[in-house]
């Protein structure tokens, strides 16, 4: 199992007035190349830090953030981000916001154009791709943000509570379809969310962590088998684990108070 | 049933109450013109000292469209207010993205545009005259000053204000700082260049009538100045008017400019 993301020891602070703020403390995980994990924790335990770190973002205080053997030095094309606020370029139409990245790649209109088609194709936007951002639906935007990600073919997707702001049905959807591309393309996903259903449907292991000081509290396998399907939410197994991370994320015992 | 033709009539209804509604508003614009001339004429009448009334204004703009003087001082206005307001946001823009963008240029930019800010530009005037003499060059320097102040500031501050999950998000796509700036942050800030364009043309407008008193030789200002001297009251309101329908002319096409540039936005 080869590793893809590697979080070593990592250390966030922030100065404050008179001493610091402890974003992350002591981090030290692991994500295996084309595993589905999922992250989920209290408001403020660090979690959209985390990732930030791995899309290159953010620096950590102390500790390394290695991808692929080697520490992140920025972000780079090669790790996609959705961002929990769409982040969709609002004076460009669907087309040219999934085109964005493709143009910094220097491929051929042409190729560019096909990607770009592809992507939107995927996502379901092919009837609004000269559509601008302000006539979507969140859920479309949402979708175009995938769609933009997807684009320029990243090996790690990072996304933060990218389904937060989603109706039931449409989180449902997006769930579905997202999981179907990755079986296909067996990228590295990081998915950051605070609902423990998704959590579980979504990932081979679910990463809880605690807050203040933000730190991993538990690692829970999911062993349930791929492709999950809306039955598996219902089958006894996978209420005992949602009860598992449920359990770890809302009783989690107080930090110990830093010395 | 009900339900079904509810369903059908709902598309169409916004479509057809948005005209219905300017419409409307054209109306009642009308109407406040209408009762705005009606009050004039019954205060010109009643006999408020020396005012005329819309009629003899009329007439008197009627002369000066006839001799030539309207166009000949309204071109003159028009091309200090231009040249100044180009110059001056031309100037503005630059200007205001270094000082959002590098924290060093702000840092030396932002005290001098905040003092000047507080300056009213007419009181640079003595000053400009003194040290670029009474040609039309201390004119224009100083609309050029009223422009350039009051657009670099929303310049700046559609830079400083520039989304950063959208200059993430270009980030993690492997964009790099210029492409960022072009791509980005250029695009984001044009509803604040705009509208600082705005603010800047009417100041720059503003500022026109009081230039004008540096020794013009033509001009709207020059004009109502001259027309002061010889209580020619009817010539004040000729020139009064025309700078309103200019400097309100000139608004409405930056509006146009602004509504295609900015279509994008999200308007609530
Ligand atoms: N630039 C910053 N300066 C100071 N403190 C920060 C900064 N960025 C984040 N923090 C703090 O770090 C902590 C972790 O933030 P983070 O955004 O990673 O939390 P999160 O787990 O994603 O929370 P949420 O679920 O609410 O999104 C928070 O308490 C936040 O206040
Ligand atoms: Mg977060």
């Amino acid at each position: 199992m080869n590793v893809k993301i590697s979080f070593r020891d990592v250390v966030k602070t922030y100065p404050l007035k008179d001493d610091t703020f402890t974003a992350l403390d002591h981090v030290s995980l692991d994500i295996a190349d084309r595993e589905f994990v999922t992250v989920v924790g209290p408001s403020g335990c660090g979690k959209s830090t985390l990732m930030s770190m791995a899309a290159g973002l953010v620096e950590p205080t102390s500790g390394e953030v290695l991808v692929d053997g080697s520490p992140v030095d920025g972000p780079g094309p090669d790790r996609g981000v959705i961002f929990q606020q769409y982040a969709l370029f609002p004076w460009l139409t669907v087309r040219k916001n999934v085109e964005f990245g493709l143009k910094l790649m220097d491929l051929p209109a042409e190729e560019r154009r096909r990607r770009a088609q592809r992507a939107i194709e995927l996502v379901g936007l092919a009837d609004f791709a000269d559509a601008l951002p302000k006539m979507l639906s969140g859920g479309m935007k949402q979708r175009c943000a995938i769609a933009r990600a997807y684009a320029v073919d990243p090996q790690v997707l990072l996304m933060d509570e990218p389904f937060g702001a989603l109706d039931a049905l449409t989180r449902v959807q997006l769930q579905d379809q997202l999981l179907d591309t990755w079986s296909k393309d067996q990228r590295t996903v990081m998915f950051i969310t605070h609902d423990v259903d998704e959590a579980v449907y979504l990932a081979s292991r679910v990463i809880v962590m605690a807050a203040r000081p933000g730190r991993l509290h538990k690692v829970v396998d999911v062993d349930l088998p791929y492709p999950r399907t809306e039955e598996m939410r219902l089958s006894p197994e996978f209420g005992r684990i949602r009860n598992e991370v449920w359990h770890a994320v809302y009783h989690q015992a107080p930090a110990v108070p830093a010395a | 049933m009900t339900q079904l033709t509810a369903l059908g009539k709902s598309p169409a209804q916004p479509a057809r109450r948005a005209p219905s509604r300017s419409r409307r508003a054209v109306a009642l614009n009308l109407v406040a013109v209408v009762i705005g001339l009606v009050v004039w004429t019954a205060l010109a009448t009643v006999g408020v000292q020396g005012l005329p009334g819309p009629l003899e204004v009329a007439a008197k703009a009627g002369e000066l469209i006839a001799d030539g003087t309207l166009l000949t001082d309204a071109l003159a206005s028009l091309r200090r207010v231009l040249v100044g307001f180009l110059l001056g946001t031309l100037l503005a823009v630059p200007v205001g993205f270094l000082m959002g963008w590098y924290a060093t240029a702000r840092g030396l930019l932002e005290p001098y545009v905040q003092f000047f800010r507080t300056i009213p530009p007419l009181a640079i005037i003595p000053l400009a005259i003194v040290l670029m003499g009474i040609g039309e060059v201390p004119k224009v320097f100083v609309i050029f000053l009223a422009a350039f102040l009051s657009s670099v500031v929303s310049t700046f501050q559609g830079v400083v204000d520039v989304d950063r999950t959208l200059i993430n998000a270009a980030r993690v796509l492997g964009a790099s700082d210029r492409t960022i700036f072009l791509k980005v942050v250029v695009p984001a800030s044009t509803p604040f260049i705009l509208v600082g364009m705005r603010v800047g043309l009417g100041s720059a407008w503003g500022t026109l009538v009081a230039a004008e008193l540096i020794a013009a030789q033509e001009g709207l200002g020059f004009r109502m100045q001259q027309a002061q001297l010889y209580y020619d009251l009817s010539t004040i309101f000729v020139g009064l008017i025309a700078i309103g329908v200019l400097g309100l002319l000139m608004d409405r096409l930056l509006l146009l400019a602004e509504r295609r540039l900015t279509n994008w936005q999200e308007r609530r």
